[in-house]
């Protein structure tokens, strides 16, 4: 399961792909984790009122299909328009991360991986 | 013992018979072995699972301390801040390289934080130039340890899926092992082992019954030849006593003979 870097990044070490509300996103920006490669696609989705979910659906799909990608961040409020596909979705690489969105509270329960994790351990 | 069905179709032979023994032993060690790899594999995801679950609460206090912290950097710096942070992306500073850990011959990623040094990270040193510069790096260095959270947490959940599937597999053999391929090959054993003693009673009272036949030929033989020597002796004596009865002749015909007790 070794990390490939192919095509848009010729550096060693893998992406983070971003996929959140705006402020979210440009904390993350803020910190680094941004990356625009020649034809100008970008490895984040700053998701507003106006970004369908089909939009969402593509991106996460085509992040999640990228071998320079390692992780991927997910906001809550985001991830639950798509929950289908991450329910589905079972690699390992790259990983998905459920974080809370900035203005929604956190709720536990509706992050996939948790739940498994809590089923697992039986605290539920 | 169960059913004639659940075991292998091989020839009852002794070579046969080793082969499965042998098998037998292999399948009872793998089974020990895989059973301790399971093992080993359950310990190291109850440990990932519990902190799983702890860092999931950390990065929760460490996210919402970071967008605080963001709040107030465009507070401070206008909200127009914001736009020059996303146009100004070129290129991640921040990456992750992928290690591969061995877990009991499970090799599960680990993600490292593998940082670049590129020219963005001194673009953004120049973000709020103007005004509130100190919230902004303040809000990056929140960011950053979030981020650090962030890699730790997604380098657990790689490993959770990957030991999840690891275990699953384990078990199915564990499972296989135990329940299917042991008892059917000490089902084989037990119907070779049937098999060779059957042919061996089998042997035993054909060389039985030979032996009764020919005990009985040879009484037959000697009960003949008796017979022979009885009969060849008896002909001699027989001809002995009738030899001279010809000389006795008709005694109703001869007629010059009178003889008083002979009434007619």
């Amino acid at each position: 399961m070794a990390q490939q870097q192919q095509g848009t990044s010729a550096q060693d070490g893998s992406l983070i792909a971003l996929i959140g509300d705006e402020d979210t996103v440009t904390g993350f920006l803020l910190a680094g984790v941004g990356h625009k490669d020649f034809r100008q696609n970008t490895n984040y989705l700053i998701v507003d009122s106006k970004t369908t979910t089909k939009e969402i659906e593509s991106t996460f799909l085509s992040f999640s299909q990228r071998t320079d990608v390692a992780i991927i961040i997910i906001a809550q409020n985001v991830a639950n328009e798509i929950r289908h596909l991450i329910e589905r979705y079972d690699k390992a690489i790259p990983a998905i991360l459920e974080i809370p969105a900035k203005d929604q509270p956190y709720d536990p329960s509706q992050d996939t991986m948790l739940t498994r994790v809590k089923t697992l351990l039986g605290i539920q | 013992m169960s059913g004639a069905g659940n075991r292998y179709v091989v020839v009852p032979t002794v070579t046969v018979l080793a082969v499965i023994k042998n098998r037998l032993t292999g399948a009872k060690k793998g089974h020990q072995l895989l059973k301790k790899k399971a093992d080993a594999l359950n310990m190291r995801f109850r440990q990932i699972l519990k902190r799983i679950m702890e860092t999931k609460e950390k990065m929760g206090v460490s996210l919402r301390e970071s967008n605080f912290a963001l709040t107030e950097a465009k507070y401070t710096a206008g909200d127009s801040v914001k736009h020059t942070i996303v146009d100004s992306v070129k290129e991640a500073s921040v990456r992750v390289a992928a290690r591969e850990d061995n877990v009991a011959g499970v090799k599960v990623p680990v993600f490292e934080r593998n940082d670049l040094d590129s020219s963005q990270e001194k673009n953004s040193e120049l973000f709020g130039l103007s005004k509130g510069g100190q919230k902004v790096s303040s809000a990056k260095d929140s960011f950053q340890k979030t981020m650090d959270l962030m890699i730790e947490l997604a380098s657990l959940q790689c490993a959770f899926v990957t030991l999840d599937e690891a275990i699953k597999t384990t078990n199915r053999r564990v499972n296989a092992l135990e329940h299917t391929i042991i008892p059917k090959l000490e089902n084989t054993i037990l119907y070779i082992k049937g098999e060779l003693d059957e042919l061996e009673r089998e042997e035993f009272f054909r060389l039985k019954k030979i032996q009764g036949k020919k005990q009985e030929a040879k009484e037959r033989q000697e009960k003949e030849d008796k017979e022979k020597e009885l009969a060849t002796l008896s002909n001699g004596k027989q001809v002995d006593p009738f030899a001279g009865a010809g000389n006795l002749g008709d005694l109703l015909s001869s007629p010059g003979l009178t003889d008083n007790d002979i009434i007619f």
